[in-house]
C-alpha cells in the first residue's frame, strides 16, 4: 500500500525541503521505492536541495496539464535507485495547480510508488492546501520558537478538516518533527523545550533534529544531509525519525554533536 | 538553572514563550471553523443603524482589543452631517 506524506509547516525556512530530501533519501536507502514531490510552485527548491536542479526537464505543473507524462517528469536520484524527484515548475504561478489535476497525479504516483512524500510551500494558501489534499500522513515541521509553534497549530487544524481524508471521516495521521533544536538553549530556559511544544500542540513526536552546520553543507553540495554525512547528528536523527515513520519503537533522543572539553565548559555550541 | 540565572543575570524567556501561546491558542482555536465574528458583526449593526439613519458602509470600523481579563469591542460609525433629518424627512 502506497503512502502519501505531506510534510508542511505553515511557516516558512524551519527546514521543510530539507526534511523532505533527508526522509527520501533515508526512506529509499531502507529498501522503501520513494518519489518526493515539490509542491512550491514558483520557488522550487527540492531540486536544488537534491542536487538534481540541472537534469529538470518537465515538471509537476507539466504533468497536471497532460503537457508530459509523468515518467518523463519523474528524476532519478543518480546516488539512490530507489529515490525519484518530481520537481515543481519555476515559472508558473500557483493558480496553475488544480486539485483534480493534483489528484490524479497522486493517484498515478501510488500506483508505483511506496512513499510519496509532497513538500509543502509555506504559508496556508492553495499551494499547502494542495500539498496536504491526498496525505495519508503529514509530518509538521516545527522550530521551538512561537510563531513557528502557532503556524503548526493553524496547519494541525487544516489537516484535521481541509484533507480528503478529514472529509470522508478518516484522519491523517500526524507526527511533529522538531527541527533547528538546542538542547542547551533549551536547558537554559532559553528556547521552547520539547514538552512545552507537544504539549502544546498536542500530537506525538516523530524525532528532534539538532541545530547543525552539516545541514547547510548538504545543501551546499546538493546532497540529502542523511546521504552527505550519514553519522551526523542531523542525519542520525532525520534516520531514527524514518525508521519510527515505518512503524519501529526506536528510542527517542536527541543526538548530539561531539563536543570538545572545553566547549562543554564553557557552555559553548559546538561549531 | 537558578544559580545560573544568578551569573548571566537574565530570567529564562521560554516559560513566557509557553503562557503566551498558550493564551493564543486556546482563543484561536475556539474561533476555528466558524465565519469571521468580525465581519459578521459588522454586517448586522451595519443592517440594524442603516434602518435609522443613511450611513456610508465604509465609514463603518468594526475593532477588537483582546486583554488578558477583558476584551473590548469598538464600533465607530461615521455619519455624514443632516443625514439623520435626510432620512426622516424622506421615510
Amino acid at each position: 500500500m502506497a503512502k502519501v506524506l505531506v510534510v508542511t509547516s505553515g511557516k516558512g525556512g524551519v527546514g521543510k525541503t530539507t526534511t523532505t530530501a533527508a526522509m527520501g533519501a533515508a526512506l529509499a536507502q531502507a529498501g522503501e521505492k520513494v518519489v518526493v514531490v515539490d509542491f512550491d510552485v514558483g520557488l522550487r527548491n527540492l531540486d536544488l536541495v537534491m542536487g538534481a536542479e540541472r537534469r529538470v526537464v518537465f515538471d509537476l505543473i507539466n504533468v497536471v496539464h497532460g503537457v508530459a507524462k509523468l515518467p518523463q517528469a519523474l528524476i532519478r536520484d543518480k546516488r539512490l535507485e530507489n529515490l525519484w524527484l518530481l520537481p515543481a515548475s519555476q515559472t508558473k504561478d500557483k493558480d496553475a495547480l488544480t486539485e483534480e489535476g493534483v489528484g490524479r497525479v497522486i493517484a498515478e504516483l501510488r500506483k508505483s510508488f511506496d512513499w510519496v512524500i509532497c513538500d509543502s510551500p509555506a504559508g496556508i494558501e492553495r499551494g499547502a492546501m494542495l500539498a496536504m489534499r491526498y496525505a495519508d500522513e503529514a509530518i509538521i515541521v516545527t522550530n521551538p520558537e512561537v510563531s513557528s509553534v502557532r503556524d503548526s497549530d493553524r496547519i494541525i487544524g487544516m489537516l484535521d478538516s481541509k484533507t480528503v481524508r478529514a472529509e470522508t471521516g478518516e484522519r491523517v495521521e500526524k507526527h511533529i518533527l522538531i527541527t533547528r533544536y538546542d538542547a542547551g538553549r533549551a536547558a537554559r530556559g532559553e528556547m521552547l523545550s520539547i514538552d512545552d511544544v507537544l504539549e502544546i500542540l498536542a500530537t506525538p513526536l516523530l524525532g528532534i533534529v539538532p541545530e547543525s552546520q552539516d545541514v547547510l553543507r548538504a545543501s551546499n553540495v546538493g546532497c540529502p544531509v542523511t546521504l552527505n554525512s550519514p553519522a551526523s547528528a542531523p542525519a542520525r536523527a532525520y534516520h531514527d525519525a524514518m525508521r519510527r515513520l515505518l512503524g519501529e519503537a526506536v528510542e527517542m533522543q536527541i543526538p548530539s554533536e561531539r563536543k570538545g572539553l572545553m566547549n562543554l565548559l564553557l557552555g559553548r555550541r559546538a561549531a | 538553572m537558578s544559580v545560573l540565572r544568578l551569573f548571566t543575570g537574565r530570567a529564562a524567556s521560554a516559560p513566557v514563550a509557553r503562557e503566551r501561546l498558550q493564551i493564543l491558542l486556546a482563543h484561536e482555536r475556539s474561533l476555528r471553523g466558524q465565519p469571521d465574528l468580525l465581519m459578521q458583526l459588522r454586517e448586522e449593526i451595519l443592517a440594524v443603524v442603516s434602518r435609522h439613519v443613511l450611513l456610508d458602509p465604509d465609514k463603518v470600523i468594526v475593532r477588537m482589543d483582546r486583554g488578558k481579563h477583558v476584551s473590548t469591542l469598538e464600533v465607530d460609525i461615521e455619519l455624514p452631517n443632516g443625514a439623520d433629518r435626510a432620512f426622516a424627512s424622506a421615510g
